[in-house]
């Protein structure tokens, strides 16, 4: 029975793209008591198929907005704007609330941070795995419960029949992401949308639940945006990376782009607060970066990352900065030409020994 | 020096980024004064303290007194009323709006001695039940739900019936009835009080259990017990004026609005105003002070609440 | 859920044990019933004997015991106005009463709950206004004066509508409305607090990016949890509608229990007046249970635990 490993259900047809996701432009405004808070400003970024994108920034810096405004999962009193977004070419900007409801779950599929509250208390697992099926396929009950069952033995779940039974508070933390995971991919979707989907874990869970991640996307093809404050896990996962910062894009280039060689200075910050054995000298101060993020509400006054930039200087505080263009597919949005210089130093001895 | 310490130094110093949080009586303030519902109720309970304390001030009329030959005159709107009596009079003559006005005595009285005494019974028994916890708390609830077992208004009814219908039986009947949902609440916060670190910062002291709830407990409790008792007064206030209207609550000639509706029944197709008019005052009366409790409610909850 | 529901059993047997004392209690409240019984003019052999013609003679505890079982077989005494069997009085009125409950919740829930899923799901709009607007108005009005008042608009004035009796189903339609809106408040509250947590939580936000159709996401996913509080509810109004049912019954002066304990608190026939108020108190016991089990049964997580 095929339908139950492999089924696709062709998009009406699109100019074919290798680029899955594309977004330019994004913004998104959210109404509040003070005045229209600036959660996303002109956001670009793409993914293609079997790539890794990893959004990655500190809490607030609009990463979860950018993904909920291309899930189109918005709350009420968020506003999206964009020049662009294609999901497989298909502007998603010009389709009704009923088509975008078609496509989600069904060719973009998202995971949240926490399994407990993502999953309805009141309904078994099979009962909710099912009912995305039902939603998009023309299929019986039983079909569904297949595809469920085949689907929690895929991500590592034994005894997948009974499971179907069971309801959330009877699972474990570790079981219900596996599940949540499972659930994404009942229709095979083009595009996985990962939130922060190993933070309420447990550690050893995390790397199973990455590992299980990158698997699936190998087997599947699939375009796997992961949004994470954690760089381990970018280190593990990503193909490129996008920083983000106060609701723009700071940064974005491969992964070893910019983990070998970053741009602009908040991603330097970020990097240096991580001690790397071997090398951080005993007893130094790790990086730390001073400052708090500036608001969110009004114009976009010069450079955001200012007020907390070793290196900034008169030309930073004139203008918005621009993202530029400094390396092959690597981009900063910062004014200086070059890298800044490491604030971490190592001794020579260390230096000599590499 | 290292490197990193003559980064630091040269760190530019720019204007300070830390806000300031204003203190939480401002806050308060500040919420109070735009809260619309909190200021309709402060304001109507104010005037009607006011009035009930100031009565024989604002009418030169006895509300006991009757007049036969003056008996239901319509209030002033009406084509046979007149300014002598701006609400007109009842089936005894007696002036309507100081009757009104004298009214509100009594509803006061009793809303705050009920609340009063609910209050303290109620807030006492949900401090013990949560604190102690265990059997206590068992024990505690049990006679939550004994209470809420019985049917209040017939054993209100009963209980005046057999002890009489004077204004002190009356608030201490209703004070008996109510405290239900002080306890609720009041066993709730203080369970989850009690679990923070400075009671157990407190017990490591060695402080007694009775200082512990009396001085970390019960001011982080006294909001919400506020925001019970007002509803508590509405209740009892609605309460007793359908105990008077039966016949089982205040006693007549006593201006109770709910004995001024039963009294008006009478002649409430020709008269309808003699119905009419307490009815809103006690309408009036008792959204103000529901919007008042819901007002101070939000107007102390936590941040974050939006 | 077994050991739950033996906890909630027990419990409401100790309750409904105490609630029997205290009615019986209740009637002794009265002072000297031999000497009421016997008269004014009654000497003091002849309350002696009324004394132990009734057994009220004997030790409290045994009067207690002596009145439980005979209640329990279905014999609650006689009236003191009529001498009519009590348990009979109550069976001829106990429909009336029933009738009134269980339409005034039927109206309660037709309209509240709508309007809280309504309300809920259009916050700030007109209607969740309206529907707040609602439930001050119906916590604020003295109800037996908004009957009064429904009496003279629909009864007097338009005479629409019959203000009296409960022959008939339209004589039910004034008190029905009376009553009803008294819980309203409550229960709309309840339900829109309750779908206001559901529609922000977390899996409601899955369920839209399953793309379910927003009918899926408002009455699969949402109402089904934001109900279980209700249900509760509707339990308790239940219990409160008999017990206050007074006030109503006595306006419309419709023949329920309500109105029966009240003429008996004014005769001082406080055999009547016992039994009523340790019925009702046992019907409440009852739902209340009843409520707990059904809550169980809809709870996965108390159901399977």
């Amino acid at each position: 029975m095929n339908r139950r490993t492999a089924m696709v259900t062709a998009p009406p047809s699109r100019q074919a793209s290798d680029r899955v996701l594309e977004v330019e432009q994004l913004s998104v405004e959210i109404d509040g008591p003070a005045g229209a808070l600036r959660a996303v400003t002109g956001v670009d970024l793409h993914v293609g198929r079997g790539e890794t994108l990893c959004i990655v920034g500190e809490s607030g810096c609009g990463k979860t907005m950018t993904s909920l405004g291309i899930m189109g999962l918005l709350p009420r009193r968020a506003r999206l704007s964009a020049r662009r977004l294609a999901l497989e070419g298909c502007d998603l900007l010009a389709l009704g609330a009923g088509e975008r409801a078609a496509l989600r779950g069904n060719r973009m599929a998202m995971i949240f941070q926490d399994p407990m509250t993502s999953l309805n208390p009141v309904y078994t697992v099979g009962n909710q795995m099912e009912e995305i099926f039902l939603r998009h396929h023309k299929g019986g009950r039983n079909e569904a419960r297949e595809r469920a069952e085949y689907l929690l033995q895929k991500v590592g779940i034994t005894a997948a029949r009974s499971r179907l039974g069971q309801y959330p508070h009877q699972l474990s933390g570790g079981l219900r992401q596996r599940v949540m995971i499972a659930m994404a991919l009942m229709c095979e979707p083009i595009l996985m949308i990962a939130d922060e989907p190993t933070t309420a874990l447990d550690v050893t869970i995390q790397a199973q639940i990455l590992h299980l991640l990158a698997d699936l996307q190998k087997e599947y093809r699939m375009a796997l945006m992961l949004i994470t404050h954690d760089l381990g896990v970018v280190a593990r996962m990503a193909d490129r990376v996008v920083v983000m910062y106060a609701g723009q894009v700071v940064e974005t280039g491969t992964a070893e782009q910019v983990f070998t060689a970053p741009l602009h200075p908040y991603t330097r910050g970020l990097l240096d607060c991580i001690p790397v054995p071997g090398k951080t000298l005993r007893g130094s101060k790790l990086g730390s970066i001073p400052g708090m993020v500036p608001s969110l509400i009004g114009p976009i006054a010069g450079c955001q990352f200012r007020n907390r930039c070793a290196h900034a200087f008169d030309a930073c505080t004139a203008a918005p900065v621009p993202l530029r263009t400094l390396g092959p597919d690597h981009q900063s949005r910062c004014l200086l030409d070059e890298a800044p210089a490491p604030r971490l130093s190592y001794p020579a001895s260390a230096e000599a020994g590499r | 020096m290292t490197s990193i310490e003559r980064d630091r130094l040269t760190l530019p110093t720019g204007p300070a980024y830390e806000l300031e949080a204003p203190s939480p009586r401002a806050v308060m303030r500040r919420r109070a004064l735009t809260h619309p519902g909190f200021l309709f109720g402060a304001t109507v309970m104010i005037g009607t303290v006011l009035v009930a304390i100031f009565a024989p001030l604002l009418t030169s009329y006895d509300p006991f007194a009757q007049d036969l030959a003056q008996r239901l005159i319509p209030p002033v709107w009406s084509a046979k009323g007149s300014f002598a009596h701006l609400l007109g009079t009842d089936g005894f003559g007696r002036d309507y709006l100081t009757r009104l006005i004298y009214g509100a005595r009594i509803s006061l009285i009793v809303g705050f001695g009920a609340a009063g005494i609910s209050g303290i019974i109620g807030t006492s028994l949900g401090l013990i039940g949560g604190y102690f916890g265990g059997r206590v708390d068992s024990v505690v609830m049990y006679l939550v739900n004994v209470k809420l077992a019985l049917p209040g208004v017939l054993v209100a009814l009963s209980l005046i019936a057999v002890f009489g219908g004077s204004v002190t039986v009356v608030v201490t009947v209703l004070g008996l009835l109510f405290w239900d949902r002080f306890v609720v609440v009041t066993r709730s916060v203080t369970q989850q009080l009690r679990i923070n670190d400075y009671v157990a910062a407190a017990e490591a002291v060695g402080a007694s259990s009775r200082r512990i709830i009396l001085g970390e407990i019960l001011p982080n409790v006294l909001n919400h017990i506020i925001v019970i008792a007002s509803l508590e007064m509405a209740t009892a206030i609605l309460v007793e004026a359908a105990l008077s209207f039966l016949g089982l609550g205040i006693r007549p000639p006593t201006p109770s609005w709910g004995l001024m509706i039963s009294e008006g029944r009478n002649f409430m197709f020709f008269q309808p105003y003699l119905v009419a008019i307490p009815g809103v005052a006690i309408f009036l009366l008792v959204i103000a002070i529901n919007m008042l409790g819901d007002g101070i409610r939000d107007i102390t909850a936590p941040e974050g609440r939006n | 859920m077994i050991r739950f529901l033996v906890h909630r059993t027990t419990i409401a047997v100790l309750v409904a044990l105490t609630v029997s004392i205290i009615g019986f209690g209740l009637l002794r409240l009265s002072g000297d019933l031999a000497a009421a019984l016997a008269g004014d003019t009654a000497k003091p052999e002849q309350i002696a004997q009324v004394a132990h013609l009734y057994g009220l003679d004997r030790p409290l505890y045994v009067q207690y015991l002596d009145w439980a079982d005979r209640a329990l077989h279905g014999d609650l005494g006689r009236s003191l106005f009529d001498n009519k069997p009590v348990a009979q009085l109550i069976g001829e009125r106990i429909g009336v009463t029933v009738q009134l409950s269980l339409m005034s919740l039927a109206y309660a829930l037709a309209i509240a709950i709508p309007l809280g899923v309504l309300a809920a799901t259009r916050p700030n709009s007109w209607i969740d206004r309206l529907s707040l607007g609602l439930a001050v108005f119906g916590q604020a009005v003295p109800n037996f004066w908004f009957g009064l008042i429904l009496i003279i608009v629909f009864g007097v004035t338009l005479r629409w509508l019959p203000i009296s009796g409960s022959d008939h189903f339209v004589n039910f339609i004034l008190p029905t409305v009376t009553l009803g809106t008294s819980v309203i408040p409550a229960i709309m509250r309840v339900t829109r607090t309750g779908m206001l947590d559901a529609l922000d939580s977390d899996y409601i936000r899955m369920a839209r990016a399953k793309g379910l159709s927003a009918a899926s996401v408002l009455f699969k996913h949402a109402l089904r949890n934001a109900i279980l509080p209700v249900v509760s509810l509707t339990a308790v109004s239940l219990g409160f509608l008999l017990g206050g049912s007074v006030i109503v019954e006595s306006v419309f002066a419709l023949n329920g229990i309500g109105f029966l304990a009240f003429q008996s608190i004014l005769r001082t026939d406080f055999p009547v007046v016992q039994s009523i108020v340790v019925f009702v108190s046992f019907a409440y016991i009852v739902l209340t249970l009843l409520s707990d089990v059904i809550n169980a049964y809809l709870d996965p997580r108390i159901r399977i635990g």
